[in-house]
């Protein structure tokens, strides 16, 4: 295939009014998902959780993969997978040191059972495809339904127990010592967050659900320490990056996970070099200390 | 403010102490010491309501501990933030006055300027708005000091908040909690870990007493009461 060619099957605009109407229910399911993996994002990079993400996914492919198996509703396969992986992280990994071994143990397993569902699935082989790579413009009326309603609950958890939450992953002792359940609310994140990745493996598949749920969070605090604006970017990034993969992948016959993917690696790219650039500049610097720095030598 | 009566603590059949009378009144200054595992922190979490007593009774204020009180300002021991934090100095201290809170913050401007106040007041003020993850461990401590203070506490407890803080900063850290309760009349428990010479350490020439838990051990097995210790002098009193 020569390059124009390989050219036209990565961007394609040709009947692209029309098509705009047909992936109304992607863009809408697309923005509400970076909403949540902005949001959460933030926890997964404040309490160090990408592995745990990645371990999550895994499993939750495995549910989703079950569920395709047994004609039972992907969205219900893939959130049951999940909650069961986050659980059990939450439980034998509640210590940090001996979450990633759990985690390592958990996922090979997840995976090797979704491959088992798919193989014995005798279906359209772009569903199988889809649960590991995404499959957006697909998403019909009933999916985007079930979408919302987890989306929601995800949300509403994460304003209730923002504040105790990120004062517990920075502090434990200090925030025990001020009365946050320090214990109680890193099981409950668990289950949190392994909500908000089965909404996403739904969506950009198994395997890039981090492209969401840690790219554009660890993106935002290269760029800033603010906790108003680290959400706030982290949010505008991830939503960037599905709606935008979404519309730039309209036309083309390739799924959107490269397009969502790479245009999350370049925010961050672009957030790294900015941050890089800040630091040379000094954002280190007191006012005190930089009025020291600069007496004449 | 702070009352233990005939107090215990025991891990299983492993006791930490016991016949522990401790009074501490309002703008004294207590020094906690004691080796590895001689219930230092345990004391602490005690009178924060966080662990139970397994014998006698402790009150603060006249009453049992209750976890998160505004009346009890916490210092915890230093350590690393995580990197790419998304927090600075100020925020750290506002989390003292509202992170235990469900839900979303509302915006309150006295709790912006309390913030203001106390970063002044512990000399932390010009790196306010610096992420915690740039701040040097001694500048770290001087911001949890403040987050201590943000509620305006009348007993303030520090547990080891010097260790792996340099000479310097170890000084500045110990002088807050001193100035602390000279300026207000907060009583002070400060557990420290005593290494090299006693007359170099910079906690303990601003101790009005010294409990010494680690001396306990001899006393522990005869169940005499310890308590009451003079100033100045390290020992554990019977009473």
């Amino acid at each position: 295939m020569s390059w124009a060619g390989i050219w036209g099957e990565i961007f394609n605009f040709e009947d692209y009014g029309a098509l705009l109407g047909l992936v109304r229910n992607s863009l809408v399911a697309g923005a509400v998902l970076g909403l949540v993996g902005g949001l959460a994002g933030t926890f997964v990079v404040m309490r160090d959780l990408a592995f745990a993400v990645h371990g999550i996914a895994e499993l939750s492919f495995a549910g989703a993969a079950a569920a395709l198996l047994l004609g039972t509703g992907v969205a219900g396969g893939s959130i049951a997978g999940a909650l069961l992986a986050a659980a059990l992280i939450g439980v034998l990994g509640a210590r940090a040191r001996d979450r990633g071994s759990v985690i390592g143990v958990l996922m090979p397993f997840g995976l090797g059972l979704g491959v088992l569902f798919l193989s014995l699935y005798k279906g359209r082989s772009a569903n199988k495809f889809g649960l590991l790579t995404g499959q957006i413009v697909a998403i019909d009326t009933p999916a985007l339904s079930w979408l919302l309603v987890t989306s929601a609950i995800v949300l509403a958890c994460l304003a209730v127990m923002w504040r105790p939450l990120a004062f517990a992953s920075l502090d434990p002792e200090a925030a025990a010592a001020r009365g946050v359940p320090v214990r109680a609310l890193s099981p409950v994140f668990m289950l949190v967050l392994g909500l908000a990745v089965a909404v996403s493996v739904q969506i950009v598949g198994a395997l890039l659900v981090l492209a969401l749920l840690c790219t554009p969070a660890a993106a935002a605090v290269r760029v800033t320490a603010s906790p108003v604006l680290v959400p706030l970017l982290s949010t505008v990034f991830a939503t960037v990056s599905v709606v935008g993969g979404i519309l730039l992948s309209l036309g083309s016959s390739i799924p959107i996970s490269p397009y969502v993917t790479t245009i999350s690696f370049a925010l961050y790219g672009a957030c790294r070099a900015a941050g890089a650039i800040r630091a040379r500049r000094g954002w280190t610097a007191r006012p005190g200390a930089a009025g020291r720095q600069t007496v004449p030598t | 403010m702070i009352r233990l009566r005939d107090a215990a603590l025991a891990y299983g059949d492993r006791t930490l102490w016991r016949g522990l009378d401790l009074d501490v009144a309002a703008g004294e200054f207590v020094v906690v010491l004691g080796p590895n595992g001689s219930g230092k922190t345990s004391l602490i979490r005690v009178l924060l309501g966080l662990q139970r007593l397994t014998a006698g009774t402790v009150a603060v204020h006249g009453r049992p501990p209750r976890r998160g009180s505004d009346l009890i300002g916490y210092v915890p021991q230093h350590r690393t933030v995580v990197p790419h934090t998304p927090l600075r100095a100020r925020d750290l201290v506002r989390l003292g006055i509202d992170g235990h809170r469900w839900g979303p913050r509302r915006s309150r401007p006295e709790a912006r300027r309390r913030v203001a106040a106390v970063l002044r007041d512990v000399g932390a003020a010009e790196f306010a708005d610096v992420p915690l993850e740039l701040l040097s461990g001694g500048e770290l401590q001087r911001v949890r000091v403040a987050q201590a203070l943000a509620t305006d506490p009348r007993i303030l407890l520090c547990d080891e908040p010097l260790l792996s803080l340099d000479a310097e900063h170890q000084r500045i850290v110990a002088e807050l909690a001193d100035r602390r309760r000279r300026e207000h009349g907060t009583a002070v428990v400060f557990v420290t870990h005593v290494t090299g010479a006693r007359d170099a350490d910079p906690v303990l020439p601003l101790a009005d007493r010294v409990l010494d838990l680690g001396r306990l051990g001899g006393v522990r097995a005869g169940g005499v009461r310890a308590g009451e210790v003079r100033a100045g002098e390290i020992q554990a009193g019977a009473a």
